[in-house]
């Protein structure tokens, strides 16, 4: 089988390492990574815990596809209790660091306790020891990776670390592995800094050489990575345009959220689009992409790497910021501008690569930052408070701010609380665009009406990860449904919810059900692991995942009344597009929901629907 | 009548050069030109007509023939694409 059958748990109060076998029933049940990761965390941590304390556990975990050939699976994620949200978090990356670990021959690392110093995790195979981090903290991630390779001499080691905003207990700081890739969302990063853990590296030759039939993983693993070839978003769509090709989409179908959700569409949208990030600019005559970049086993490469323009206002000093980096994704364009009415790609790109270098998640950040500029347009937040005049559209303020959470000086302490602390503190919790106390992404719950069920119900607070649903509604995968629609998008958000829930708990990317059902991935899994991993077994585990997460959340003290969204997206209606006039229908699509779920009207699950799923 | 013809991703490579910055051409049309019409007018490739939208709202693959365009109008075209 493809799990390695084996955990590093490292006490970091103690400062010992040691190794125990993985709960292989729990695996059957649960599958790996999201899955598995959380079963551990339930059985093992008080869902009350404070997240920032020694008592709450962090989880890095790979699935079973991890390190092997299948396309894409190279994912781990981090697991924890969230500092943002109080909620269960799960963040998911990809690169290189999650298939290090597996080859290792580790299937999860679990971390508990507080180090009474900073210090790293330093894997190489079966060795595992935690070593002095002195030296490295208060540096950012970039700098980590580089020093930690070199002092090991091998510039193969991965390395998954936080920068200064994990550090300072920025609320929204993620966990960076291989200097772009992040496990980003609901502060996962903050959980790490609180240990005092601040980076785990890894070299693994060990290898994933145990699948249960390999033969037939061979031949399961090439008739997928054809299903995704053959496809054109997979094939060709996502390799060439990257997520960024959405901006001009969502801006058109009316779903942009711009300048703190005041608006559905943004007049900018086009210049910090894909298409922008293709073209020369009139400055150097160089783009701004300068290729795609694929992480671990991945046949689709949807990554950017871009260049910024080396005599732009924002980097002409800094020459650090010149080189090739991460580029703008789909969220992180929306967050950092059209969130805040910021139309500048070079300056985005520039504030992306401070998120990367620090860990912060660009989401969250941007926008916080949204919100903050509407409290200063409104006269709410002075100058003399933010440090820097800041109406929206200002890419300047943006990357004031950004460096200042990074670094944890002047107001970006207020910043690294996240919206809904801050506009709380300042009497305007109304402007604060969250869910669960997390901010959500790029599609406006008014435009497409999907997302704004996907938002409330997230197990992470608001999230498009979740369920997709932007695939059906807007994109036609698998079938073209209606987003201004109400009806029928109960059944559509669960059906995605599951289906994600077993992705994220394998190993691969959700990137890949672009083309991919869980009837592509379960050849791949039965091939690799004992079980008899069906598509149907596949979608009972999806369930089966989504309901212990809600279990944990109702037991961290969430009720049905986290289930919803903000004020502003059910009382304000859109100004323009196609969505024109119209608001949230979550109430509506609630109630639905719950009966979907099997679910009381409180929205806890029956015990009829706890005992069918074996909980 | 004026309407807004838009082409993105590949398919703005079906656009005169001086339209490919900002991915949008005004078209004179005669009234009654159809969704399917100026499609074949552009000769753009079946495979990559994916995503049609009409101000916004998606046209469905039987309706394009017989979807006739109003003064004002913006059509916009994407190929199979997706984003996260």
């Amino acid at each position: 089988m493809a799990w390695a059958k084996k955990i590093l748990r490292v006490n970091l109060s103690k400062g010992t390492c040691a190794s125990e076998p993985l709960n292989m029933e729990w695996a059957q049940q649960y599958l790996g990574q999201r899955g598995l990761a959380t079963k551990y965390l339930v059985a093992e941590t008080d869902p009350k815990v404070d997240p920032l304390s020694p008592d709450n556990k962090l989880i890095m975990t790979t699935g079973p596809l991890t390190g092997t050939m299948a396309s894409t699976g190279g994912r781990y994620s981090v697991v924890t209790k969230g500092p943002l949200t109080g909620a269960i978090a799960c963040s998911n990356s990809g690169g290189y660091f999650g298939a290090e670990l597996k080859m290792a021959g580790w299937d999860m690392i679990i971390f508990e306790g507080k180090s009474p110093k900073p210090v790293y995790l330093w894997l190489e195979n079966d060795k595992a020891e935690l070593r002095d981090a002195s030296h490295l903290w208060g540096t950012t991630t970039w700098h980590t990776e580089e020093t930690i390779k070199a002092a090991h001499q091998d510039p193969q080691i991965r390395i998954a670390s936080i920068g200064r905003a994990g550090e300072n207990g920025v609320l929204y700081a993620c966990v960076v592995n291989d200097l772009h890739r992040a496990a980003g969302r609901s502060g996962v990063g903050a959980v790490m800094g609180s240990k005092n853990l601040k980076a785990v590296a890894v070299r693994g030759t060990v290898g994933v050489g145990n699948v249960r039939d390999f033969k037939a993983f061979l031949q399961a693993t090439t008739a997928a990575k054809k299903v995704l070839a053959d496809n054109a978003v997979t094939g060709q769509g996502l390799p060439k345009f990257g997520t960024q090709v959405l901006m001009n989409v969502i801006n058109e179908v009316g779903a942009l959220p711009t300048r703190n959700a005041n608006d559905v569409q943004f007049e900018g949208a086009r210049k910090i689009s894909a298409e922008a990030m293709h073209e020369k600019r009139p400055t150097d005559g160089k783009a701004n992409l300068i290729t795609n970049a694929a992480c671990f086993g991945c046949t689709i490469a949807c990554g950017r790497v871009s260049q910024v323009d080396k005599t732009h206002w924002s980097v002409v000093n800094n020459p650090k910021y010149w080189g090739a980096t991460g580029g703008l994704e789909y969220e992180n364009a929306w967050s950092l501008g059209a969130a805040n009415g910021v139309d500048d790609l070079e300056a985005l790109t520039v504030a992306n690569m401070i998120c990367n270098e620090d860990g912060m998640d660009p989401i969250t950040f941007g926008a916080t930052v949204g919100a903050v500029m509407e409290m200063y347009q409104m006269g709410v937040l002075k100058k003399e408070q933010i440090g820097i005049e800041s109406p929206f559209g200002s890419a300047q303020a943006l990357l004031e701010m950004a460096h200042m959470t990074a670094e944890g000086r002047g107001f970006g302490k207020e910043l690294a609380l996240g919206s809904a602390r801050l506009t709380k503190k300042y009497g305007h919790p109304e402007l604060s665009m969250t869910v669960k106390g997390q901010e959500f992404p790029a599609y406006d719950p008014r435009g497409i009406q999907g997302m704004g069920l996907t938002y409330a119900t997230s197990n992470r607070g608001a999230c498009h990860l979740r369920s997709y649903t932007v695939a059906s509604e807007i994109l036609g995968v698998p079938v073209k449904t209606d987003p201004l629609a109400t009806d029928g998008k109960p059944d559509l958000v669960k059906a995605f919810q599951d289906a994600t829930a077993a992705f994220d708990s394998s190993g691969t990317c959700i990137f890949t059900t672009f083309a991919w059902t869980l009837g592509d991935l379960a050849p791949q899994l039965d091939a690799a692991c004992e079980g008899g991993w069906t598509l149907e077994r596949l979608a009972e585990v999806g369930e089966r995942i989504w309901n212990m997460e809600r279990q944990y959340n109702l037991a961290a003290g969430l009720t049905a009344k986290d289930d919803d969204l903000p004020k502003r997206l059910k009382t304000e209606p859109a100004k323009t597009g196609p969505a024109k006039g119209m608001v949230s229908g979550i109430d509506k699509m609630i109630p639905e929901y719950y009966k979907v779920r099997g679910w009381t009207t409180e929205g806890v699950p029956t015990k009829d629907t706890m005992k069918r799923l074996g909980l | 009548m004026r309407v807004t013809f838009k082409l993105y991703a590949m398919l703005a490579d079906h656009l005169p050069d001086e339209a490919r910055r900002t991915n949008a051409l005004d078209l004179e049309v005669p009234p009654g030109r159809t969704v399917g019409q100026v499609i074949d007018e552009f000769n753009l490739p079946p495979k990559l007509v994916h995503l049609v939208l009409v101000n916004g709202n998606y046209i469905q693959p039987g309706d394009r023939a017989g979807r006739a365009l109003a003064e004002g109008d913006v059509l916009a075209i994407w190929p199979p694409i997706a984003g996260g």
